[in-house]
């Protein structure tokens, strides 16, 4: 891996719209059985303007930032011996149907670690009025050639 | 909430995961990596089997913290460390197996920790969500 991309601030990824039937189908995928997740009716009488993506629902949207970093042509990275090693969401405010998302990738630290190489990437997601919603970080292992 | 202790069970939910709740998984999130769905494939890359993806594993284990807290707040602050797979038979599938407990009580948060386990090890370290109250 290049240790140049410390640092690195990447453009933002294209502006994600959240559909109602996108996060109805999340949801059920991650077992979730909340009225505020499924039922467009309690998300509103709870005061959102729409159904509420479960937590996890902004990896969705951080993945065009991913797929920015694999695909950085001085990046190094191989794909294939990439492992998921840690996830975090960081909100200000829930992700809401409706919402126009977008995510801008930084490279906040590249460590190697045994052999492995791990980078940590921050997508910072915001509105469309430019309002901060959620930050999604996630560190990825990258196994050394054994 | 005045009424929590730190050390207190909070939700305890197990859930089923079969090789369906992988593929609808991996068309609900977009990731179609074939370790989550062919065998031949997850063996050629060393893995005993199919795995279930991290972020589902991590997706369904705040559920019992969603479910626990309704409408009375929000998450504002979820992560995890993925520690071990969680290997999905294609008969018998996994079940896997959330504790949250208290973990702390903070200014404007309060902090669950989550223990995470399938076939009897933790698949998920240091898994902690914070929620505030609204």
């Amino acid at each position: 891996m290049n240790p140049e991309l410390q640092g690195r601030v990447f453009e933002p990824v294209a502006p994600y719209l959240v559909g109602r039937e996108k996060v109805r189908e999340f949801a059920r995928a991650v077992f979730s059985t909340s009225p505020l997740s499924l039922d467009p009716a309690a998300a509103q009488a709870a005061g959102y303007a729409d159904v509420v993506a479960p937590p996890t629902f902004a990896v969705v949207v951080q993945e065009a930032t991913l797929a920015q970093l694999l695909a950085e042509p001085d990046g190094g990275i191989d794909f294939s011996r990439v492992v998921h090693g840690e996830q975090r969401f960081s909100y200000t405010r829930p992700i809401v149907a409706g919402d126009e998302l977008t995510a801008t990738l930084a490279v906040t630290s590249i460590k190697s670690l045994g052999g492995n190489d791990m980078v940590t990437a921050e997508s910072t997601i915001v509105d469309a009025s430019g309002e901060h919603v959620v930050t999604a970080t996630s560190t990825l292992v990258v196994r050394g050639e054994a | 909430m005045s009424d929590l202790t730190v050390g207190d069970v909070i939700a305890e939910q197990s859930f089923e995961l079969s090789r369906d709740s992988l593929v609808r998984y991996a068309g609900a999130s977009g990731d179609f990596n074939p370790i989550h769905y062919r065998d031949d494939v997850a063996q050629s890359v060393g893995l005993p089997g199919v795995l279930a993806h991290g972020m589902l594993t991590m997706g369904l284990a705040v559920q019992p913290v969603i479910d626990w807290l309704g409408t009375r707040g929000v998450v504002t602050d979820y992560g995890v460390r993925f520690t071990r797979p969680v290997l999905v038979d294609a008969t018998d599938g996994a079940t896997v197996t959330v504790v949250a407990k208290v973990g702390a009580i903070l200014d404007e948060t309060t902090r669950l920790d989550l223990t995470v386990t399938f076939a009897d090890q933790t698949v998920l370290g240091k898994a902690q969500v914070q929620v505030r109250f609204s």
